[in-house]
């Protein structure tokens, strides 16, 4: 499939949005400055191990599909292995080289992101999870 | 209109973001380059000719803002740097000092952020109540809603002349004869209102308005400050400093300058009034009239050629500016923002800084056209023919 056939899939049909009041999981909201998408994700972790995530929220296209491809790929890995999931993804959109292996499809927005302010979308879920990670970390 | 006098639309772009800011005609520009480029000196601190240039030029502004909004005396024109600081002085200078814990401020769910935070910061700090004037069906502010919510507590009303997101145009008269007739203070937000219509404070009698250059075709960073004089009297200064005193030898002995020096401390932003008044002689020379006109035939041409569209869901189908705020049925506002960006149509995404309208409206995120004098019949033509393929929109959106 092309880029963006993939980012469309996953935008009309995305993994796991659900809202999770469960206390096993996790909250953490992340917005952009403009304050348009506003995403929440619940996180469940298993001492060092992500064991789901899902997320809920109103965002843009880019937004929704970054979420859903971060969700699909990050289920089930360590914390360890996110964050450097992460950090792969923001050198990607800082148009920066970056292990493609590691990203699986999310390289679908390597071109996107070139349009100015579509990097801030596609980043936004990845951030809300980052810092949910750190904090449990502590 | 007029489009020769703005050089950016000798480029292929369609601007209608007019409510975020206007473009700035060549004259206005002009007049600045000059001010940096021929008398760059400091207002109110030299005695030599390039300062006394300086001066005549900034005063000159006053005197035009104060013929344009038909103000009384100088002293009610205060430069600030926009409707943010405006409000921000309004609130903190002359409303904590007076208003007292129980006291209560009426404002609606559909007024701007620099509108409302200062308020809830009052409310958090004094204890004044803030409460809502409930929004008619069309999201319009009516006298009968304002009558009944007024309470023996309402001592403020502080609204917008037009809002943002809507576009309707408030009766400021009759909620002005209505409040003073109940001892309260009526406060407009004109940053929508001004650049778009004849506003007549004597005529409104309105208490205090705030708006600024930047909407109006001037530049950004400088805005009015209108007070009735005997109020802003009792207007304290939220900035001290240089050009605002007359002596300081003491804690005990400060004397401040008289109105409206008093409220301009620090060096001003001299460029940016002088700029003002440029673009305050352009807009006299078209006529405020005839823009508003002119705005509101091009939205009814606009909200004509939307309706039929049955993927549109058009928010203010009646509203008297040139606002028009509108989604297309599933599709996240910021998206169709992107895909018009990409024919080189500027419209804005979001909530427009007026987030407590979702209690109102229903929905958080809208696209807004906002319309100016020099927008045309077929720039609209070309926003509609982008929007009447739903297929293209969603094919295209990313
Ligand atoms: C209704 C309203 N009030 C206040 C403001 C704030 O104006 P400024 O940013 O120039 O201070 C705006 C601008 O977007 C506005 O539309």
């Amino acid at each position: 499939m092309e880029a963006r056939e993939i980012i469309m899939e996953h935008y009309m049909h995305p993994v796991n949005r659900k809202r999770m009041d469960n206390e096993e999981y996790v909250q953490a909201n992340t917005r952009n400055e403009s304050c348009i998408d506003n995403i929440d994700l619940y996180v469940k972790f298993n001492n060092n191990v992500i064991e789901d995530i899902t997320f809920d929220g109103e965002a843009c296209a880019i937004s929704i599909s970054s979420t859903s491809i971060m969700i699909k790929n990050l289920i089930g890995k360590t914390c360890r292995e996110a964050l450097h999931y992460i950090h792969e993804f923001y050198k990607m959109t800082n148009e920066e080289e970056y292990d493609k292996s590691v990203l699986g499809d999310a390289y679908v927005y390597e071109d996107i992101v070139k349009n100015g302010h579509r990097k801030t979308c596609a980043n936004l879920p990845l951030k809300g999870l980052e810092k949910a990670i750190l904090e449990h970390l502590e | 209109m007029n489009r020769e006098d703005f050089p950016l639309l000798k480029e292929e772009i369609i601007y209608f973001d007019n409510g975020a800011t206007s473009l700035k005609p060549k004259c206005v520009i002009d007049k600045m380059v000059d001010y940096y480029t021929n008398y760059p000196a400091n207002a109110h601190r030299g005695d030599y000719d390039l300062s006394y240039k300086v001066d005549q030029e900034y005063e000159e502004v006053r005197e035009l803002v104060k013929d344009f909004i038909h103000a009384d005396a100088l002293e009610e024109i205060v430069f600030t740097s926009g409707t943010t600081e405006s409000l921000n002085m309004i609130v903190n200078g002359f409303f904590e000092p007076i208003l007292e814990e129980g006291d209560e401020v009426l404002i609606t769910t559909s007024e701007h952020a620099s509108n409302v935070l200062p308020w809830f910061r009052l409310a958090n700090k004094k204890g004044i109540q803030v409460n809502y004037i409930p929004l008619d069906s069309n999201y319009y502010l009516t006298i009968d809603n304002l009558k009944k919510t007024v309470t023996k507590n309402t001592k403020v009303i502080s609204i917008a002349g037009v809002t943002n997101v809507i576009g309707d145009i408030r009766p400021i008269k009759d909620i002005c004869k209505f409040a003073h007739e109940n001892n309260i203070f009526v406060v407009v937000d004109g940053a929508q209102m001004v650049p778009h219509m004849h506003v007549d404070v004597k005529d409104l009698d309105v208490d205090f308005l705030a708006f600024s250059a930047h909407k109006m075709c001037g530049p950004t960073g400088v805005g009015v400050l209108y007070g009735k004089k005997e109020l802003l009297e009792h207007l304290e200064p939220t900035v001290l400093g240089g050009g605002m005193n007359e002596a300081f030898d003491s804690p005990q002995e400060i004397y401040y300058k008289e109105l409206p020096t008093r409220l301009e401390a620090g060096t001003r932003n001299i460029a940016g009034v002088i700029g003002f008044g440029e673009a305050i002689k352009y807009l006299n020379k078209i006529g405020m009239d005839h823009i508003h006109k002119y705005e509101l035939s091009l939205r009814q041409y606009l909200i004509d050629k939307l309706i039929p569209i049955k993927h549109i869901d058009i928010i203010n189908i009646e509203s008297d500016s040139g606002i028009v705020t509108f989604n297309v049925v599933n599709v996240f506002s910021q998206d169709v923002a992107y895909y018009l960006n990409k024919y080189n149509i500027c419209v804005r995404a979001g909530n427009h800084c007026a987030k407590i309208l979702k209690s109102s409206v229903g929905v958080n995120n809208t696209v807004r056209v906002s319309l100016y004098f020099y927008n045309t019949y077929e720039e609209i033509d070309n926003l509609i023919e982008l929007l009447s393929d739903y297929g293209k929109i969603v094919k295209e959106m990313i």
